[in-house]
């Protein structure tokens, strides 16, 4: 449609019928937008939309079904005295730090190990590279057999002889959240490692070559000089890995369903709990508003600092 | 953007085709039976309408324990299009009735007298504001101690009757090499051994002013603390493998032989009975320890809708009728291993766990100790119940929560969960 209509134009204006440009000019300008306008307004509807009437909701006693009863913060306040839910919002503290640390730090150095020129890299990149093609929910099954303390690592080791070696995290409702984090490292360092990789490769080997010559070490050139090149990359992959932390949602379905007890909930599955099974819309909703807010404290610096950099650029 | 409007043509289309979905003389159903046995049960309703000259729009949605169902149950009510009828069991009829969508079955509960045939506590649940809203369908016993007569015999021990005697039984069986417990570290099935356990050690008047009445002088006081106490002795029962483990995979543990016993409501049979097992001879049941005079139901039911037309009204009377009929309380009820919601049914084609869990339905109607279960939804409402859950769950899971800790903090989770 956008080729057609200059077309039109400009054969019009030998017959000079000039004065029409005016309107098809306007029409050129307001199409992009009518063509757009659908999913902008489907976009507005159904995310900033519910994401109004999630708010609205949390501002109510709904219970089983919506309702619009205000009872003004009274949902925030019961969130905020719910054991449940510090439960998990420190679980996804620990699990959102380590998880980013921990994967930050395997990727880089495997990509640091693959960046040495060596034999077969291709295949040693898809060999690390493809837990990422994994759903998370298959992670958890396999993960949750490889970690149970009577048919996985434990029960393997045991058989070796070693009887008296332990590795029951998943049972123990203080260790299960390591569990999570074990998991999801396992899945993600290799995407995190790619990711370092294709940075490693856009870094310009005279720099390399220059700090050879100077006579620093391998381990001093990746650390002083290397390194500090890639920040970008370091700065996308927390703030994917960030982003998958928060949403967690099925990795904990499949892996512990959010037990022992409740030692593994993330605010993701309490807000699910809540809305959908135990008819408690409002504390819910409540719950979601605030896994937004937690998602707005990382995206908007993320969007700040972009939008910045490019009007700089 | 002709296109466009076309797809936008077809697909109001398609809305408006399914809103009128539920046509004259035609019942539109909710549910989900959904596994083979259970499939095959709803379809001999179906037939039965189909007899009668009705039609059977089935609506099922798979998903376990109906979470699923009910999460599109509510959107459809939202855009005030319910279907005619749906499965809702216990408190949760009166949530819906008191949102005014349920619709009354008092012609066909007068005609086929539902006060006479249905006992009291079950009659109760089924009615909204003393009118009949609900037809039950099924009765599911859930305190039963299941059991597997070899790793009993080897372990040297008989059925055990009291709390005491399961202890005592559970350390002879470790000692002999079994797991003494079968259990999957799920919050519904450690409420499930719970409130056998409170059933079993404080008796069914207690269980009815703690879980059923929530009575805070009950749920904090000596009693809880002491049933708390003898709940998490039943942990060390419990192999350490059971971490978010299925109940049939625990079911199947005492069907295999690896562990004795296990405390689960009588869907279990199911798994015994497809792996070809004969009850009395194969695998044992009984009342949960100490629970012989007492009976926990689950009692599944389709709730009506309110709906306009005349046509659609009748077809959910006469679908009630059926329901309540003995041939398909005998068909779904034989395919589901619960037993039937009228008690004064020929049980010959039954096996012997299901006469016995209709005895003693029938007993303890008359002489007291039928009590809704709470773990499964028919003693109190789903927030109250999340609530409970999550500080039984906890204290299970936790090995440094005193008892009086966690007594204190179901006072608090009972009152904190009402808004």
């Amino acid at each position: 449609m956008r080729d057609t209509l200059p077309m039109k134009n400009t054969s019009a204006t030998p017959l000079g019928l000039g004065a029409k440009r005016v309107p098809s000019g306007s029409l050129q300008a307001w199409l992009p937008r009518l063509v757009l306008a659908p999913s902008v307004a489907i976009s507005l509807f159904f995310v900033y939309g519910f994401m109004l009437w999630t708010f609205v909701l949390s501002l109510t006693s709904s219970r089983m079904l919506p309702s619009y009863d205000f009872v003004g913060f009274g949902q925030y306040a019961r969130l905020m005295a719910n054991e449940r839910w510090w439960v998990a919002s420190t679980n996804l503290m620990i699990f959102g730090v380590l998880f980013v640390l921990i994967c930050l730090v395997i990727g880089a150095f495997l990509a640091i190990l693959l960046d040495q020129k060596i034999r077969q890299e291709g295949a040693l990149r898809t060999i690390y590279l493809y837990p990422m093609a994994l759903s998370f929910i298959v992670t958890g099954v396999v993960w949750k057999w490889l970690l149970n303390p009577q048919l996985g690592i434990q029960a393997m080791v045991q058989s070796w002889g070693f009887e008296s070696f332990r590795f029951d995290w998943i049972v123990d409702p203080d260790m299960a959240i390591y569990t999570l984090v074990i998991a999801a490292v396992w899945q993600a360092s290799g995407f995190v490692m790619a990711l370092f990789l294709a940075g490693l490769r856009g870094i310009d080997d005279s720099i390399v070559k220059a700090a050879q010559l100077d006579g620093a070490s391998l381990p001093r050139i990746y650390w002083r000089v290397v390194m500090p090149c890639l920040r970008p990359v370091v700065f996308s992959a927390v703030m994917i890995l960030a982003h998958i932390a928060i949403k967690s949602f099925d990795l904990v379905v499949a892996l512990t369903g959010g037990g022992p007890g409740y030692a593994t909930d993330l605010p993701a599955t309490f807000m699910y709990a809540h809305a959908f099974t135990r008819a408690q819309i409002g504390l819910g909703s409540a719950s979601a508003m605030l896994m937004l807010g937690g998602v707005l404290a990382i995206l908007i610096p993320y969007l700040y600092s972009e939008l910045r950099s490019r009007k700089h650029g | 953007m002709l296109t466009f409007k076309k797809t936008t043509l077809a697909l109001a289309l398609a809305g408006a085709t399914l809103a009128t979905a539920a046509h004259a003389n035609e019942v539109e159903v909710l549910h989900w039976w959904t596994s083979g046995g259970e499939a095959r049960a709803a379809n001999v309703l179906k037939e039965l309408m189909e007899a009668e000259g009705y039609g059977w729009q089935d609506f099922a949605v798979a998903g376990g324990g109906g979470e699923t169902a009910m999460t599109v149950l509510k959107s459809r009510a939202m855009s005030g299009n319910p279907p005619s009828a749906a499965q809702i069991k216990g408190p949760e009829i009166q949530e819906w009735g008191e949102l005014g969508l349920l619709g009354d079955l008092n012609e066909v509960a007068d005609a086929e007298s539902w006060d006479e045939l249905l006992p009291e506590v079950v009659a109760d649940i089924m009615r909204y504001d003393d009118q009949y809203v609900a037809v039950p369908v099924n009765v599911h016993r859930v305190n039963w101690l299941w059991a597997n007569p070899a790793v009993l015999e080897a372990a040297g021990v008989e059925m055990p009757t009291t709390l005491d005697e399961f202890f005592a039984a559970g350390e002879a069986i470790r000692e002999a090499g079994y797991v003494p417990l079968a259990h999957g570290g799920q919050a519904w099935q450690d409420a499930t051994v719970f409130e056998s356990v409170v059933l079993g050690g404080q008796g069914s008047e207690f269980y009815q002013q703690a879980l059923v009445e929530l009575d805070p002088e009950a749920l904090g006081g000596e009693q809880m603390v002491a049933a708390l106490e003898d709940f998490k002795r039943t942990r060390e029962l419990m192999d350490e493998g059971m971490s978010g483990r299925d109940w049939n995979i625990a079911t199947a543990m005492v069907i295999e032989g690896t562990a004795g016993m296990q405390l689960m409501g009588d869907w279990a049979k199911g798994e015994f009975t497809a792996a070809g097992l004969t009850a009395g001879e194969d695998y044992l049941c009984a009342a949960a320890p100490g629970t012989e005079d007492a009976f926990t139901f689950n009692i599944d039911s389709l709730a009506m809708f309110r709906v306009a037309s005349d046509n659609e009204r009748e077809a959910q009377q006469v679908l009630a009728r059926l329901v309540l009929e003995p041939t398909f309380q005998e068909a779904f009820n034989l395919a589901k291993g619960s037993i039937p919601a009228r008690p004064d049914l020929d049980m010959s084609e039954f096996d012997s766990c299901a006469q016995q869990s209709l005895a003693d339905f029938q007993r303890t109607a008359e002489e007291g100790g039928l009590v809704p279960s709470m773990a499964h939804g028919m003693a109190v409402r789903a927030d109250v119940q999340g609530a409970i859950f999550d500080v039984v769950t906890n204290y299970f899971n936790d090995a440094n929560m005193p008892a009086e800790e966690a007594a204190q903090r179901m006072v608090r989770a009972a009152q904190a969960a009402a808004f």
